[in-house]
């Protein structure tokens, strides 16, 4: 019996990688780890912070050296140095007539070059291309209890906000005229993103993580009008793509980041060109209906 | 739960602005306006393009910081009647993403946040409440419909929806009747008095000065201050309009009317 399931491929393609322990572990956290990513990146497609999102996930570079040095959870290091990037993006904005995108862009640059001078500088064990690209099969077991930390964190604060947070992407003046408080909405959204930007760093790494915080949005987005089905769809398709991210990563030999986020931007492609009612294919049809 | 009905009437103004003066990085928009608005009455805001009405609902919203000035809604600070539901605000321009992912009951639901929970979880009263408010402004049959596939006049009406859900005592309306047809025109006068009749408080700010005629009992004339204040059939005057625009006669802006005689001192 057993022979028999052996021999059917795809099933042994699913089932081998799992018996090592690397593998268990690499599958969890990316899944986690993505449909952590996948439900922030439903707010950062909707308020336009793609940029944004680049610029924190590159921001974080020098935290994680820094913490690195000291001996601290690198998460801690991260988490300073993106809330601290986007403080710095609002103070140069608001002091300077330089309009915000460049300022996004001078910001991280900045930060992301300091991070690179910091690690070729700091005597340490950190592997360069660890923090650049990810490594969810060599993660090790306090990355991803921090991981795990960091994941509960931003899940319960994005679902326990989730409608003021919609309202305040939608329409911050209404949110202020019934009295919500945005400036706190603005900040806990940032401040979510630089933890997001840390947990999916772990799996795709800096160069790459912003693909995780926007495309499964993005994704999503086409497929839907509803806010909240919008939610899951981005969820799903974002843990589905690391877990399949993961395994080929696994089989053929390849760089797990690249491989996660080559994964969902296929998906991406096959909504934008399938999806039923925002699909390019599906208007070229009506049009000539 | 109305805060309109606990409200001692006759000792509490509506809206009470007191020497506001709003600037935008030096330029002066508004100076010296002082209104005072008692709960119960509908009034006219009438200036010209630039004549700083936008501002003075800004300024009664507190999303620009007067320079100098009181500003006081139903005799308590702006953030906390913000807070306790006795204001909503419909804005002239919504400026509001129109791909966003929402439909218009989602939409009119956003008029209940503030009265819901911490989670914001509808209940049958918030239910009840949009589903009127939509009714009111008859676009209960487009509610499924994303908000983004109405066209503009449906979506002013689906904004106003979510002004009359929220309930609130004083509402500031920034040109309601901008782009709408004559049909929508018609019902929404009709609710503005029915809810004068509830007690509540409007301000509308409007370039249609029949409107203001019709069914304002007070109106304010602004041109970068207040001009002249008080009962419509005092201040609605042609020296006074005169004086708003610029120069212009009043005519001309009215155009013929039949009851155009009301006008004259
Ligand atoms: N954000 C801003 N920054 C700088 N100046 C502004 C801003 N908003 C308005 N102004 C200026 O303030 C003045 C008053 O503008 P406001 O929008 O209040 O006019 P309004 O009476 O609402 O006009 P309209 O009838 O066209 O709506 C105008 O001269 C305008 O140019
Ligand atoms: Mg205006």
């Amino acid at each position: 019996m057993n022979d028999l399931l052996a021999s059917f491929a795809p099933i042994s393609w699913l089932v081998e990688p799992l018996s090592h322990e690397f593998m268990r572990r690499a599958l969890m956290v990316s899944a986690l780890v993505g449909g952590v990513c996948g439900l922030l990146s439903c707010y950062m497609t909707l308020k336009g912070w793609a940029l944004m999102g680049d610029a924190v996930s590159h921001a974080v570079m020098p935290g994680v050296v820094v913490a690195y040095a000291l001996g601290l959870p690198f998460s801690i290091g991260a988490f300073v140095f993106g809330v601290g990037s986007v403080a710095l993006i609002g103070f140069v904005k608001q002091k300077s007539r330089i309009k915000e995108d460049t300022v996004i862009g001078l910001v991280f640059t900045g930060f992301f070059a300091l991070g690179l001078v910091l690690v070729s500088k700091i005597k340490s064990n950190i592997d360069l291309m660890h923090i650049l690209f990810g490594s969810p099969l060599g993660i090790s077991y306090s990355d991803v209890n921090q991981t795990l930390i960091i994941s509960a964190l931003v899940v319960n604060v994005l679902v326990l906000f989730r409608r003021d947070l919609m309202l305040y992407c939608f329409d911050p003046t209404h949110a202020r005229s019934i009295g919500i408080n945005t400036g706190i909405l603005h900040y806990m959204l940032l401040s979510m993103l630089s933890l997001a930007a840390v947990a999916g760093l772990q799996t795709v790494g800096i160069i790459l993580v912003v693909a995780m915080l926007i495309t499964p949005g993005a994704t999503a987005y086409l497929l839907t009008d509803r806010f909240d089905r919008m939610t899951y769809l981005a969820v799903l398709s974002s843990a589905v793509s690391s877990i399949i991210g993961v395994y080929i990563s696994y089989w053929s030999d390849i760089e797990t980041g690249g491989s996660i986020v080559l994964v969902q931007t296929v998906i991406f492609l096959f909504a934008f060109l399938f999806a039923p009612r925002y699909g390019i294919l599906k208007s070229q049809g009506s049009i000539h209906y | 739960m109305n805060p309109l009905i606990t409200e001692t009437e006759h000792s509490v103004l509506g809206i009470e602005a007191f020497d506001v003066c709003v600037d935008y990085n030096g330029t002066v928009a508004l100076y010296d306006a002082t209104l005072k608005l008692k709960t119960g009455s509908i009034c006219g805001l009438v200036g010209m393009n630039g004549a700083g009405k936008t501002t003075f609902f800004k300024a009664l919203m507190g999303f620009v910081r007067p320079s100098r000035g009181i500003i006081r809604i139903n005799g308590s600070a702006v953030f906390k009647a913000q807070r306790d539901q006795a204001v909503a605000y419909v804005p002239q321009n919504e400026g509001i993403d129109c791909s966003f992912p929402v439909s218009v009951w989602d939409v009119v639901m956003m008029g209940r946040y503030g009265s819901m929970n911490f989670l914001r979880v509808s209940r049958e009263s918030d239910r009840k409440a949009v589903w009127h408010a939509l009714e009111r402004v008859e676009l209960l049959e487009l509610r499924s419909r994303p908000i983004g596939s109405l066209s503009g006049g449906q979506r002013k009406r689906a904004f106003l929806a979510r002004a009359i859900a929220q309930r609130a005592s004083v509402l500031l309306l920034d040109e309601p009747f901008s782009g709408v047809d004559v049909r929508t025109e018609k019902l929404m006068s009709e609710l503005f008095l029915q809810f004068r009749k509830e007690g509540r408080t409007i301000l509308i700010s409007t370039h249609d000065l029949n409107h203001v005629r019709d069914f304002c009992d007070l109106v304010v004339l602004i041109n970068k201050t207040v001009l002249a204040y008080g009962k419509t059939s005092e201040i609605f005057t042609q020296e006074n309009l005169t004086m708003t625009f610029g120069g212009m006669p009043p005519n001309a802006l009215f155009g013929p009317t039949p009851s155009e005689g009301f006008l004259n001192e």
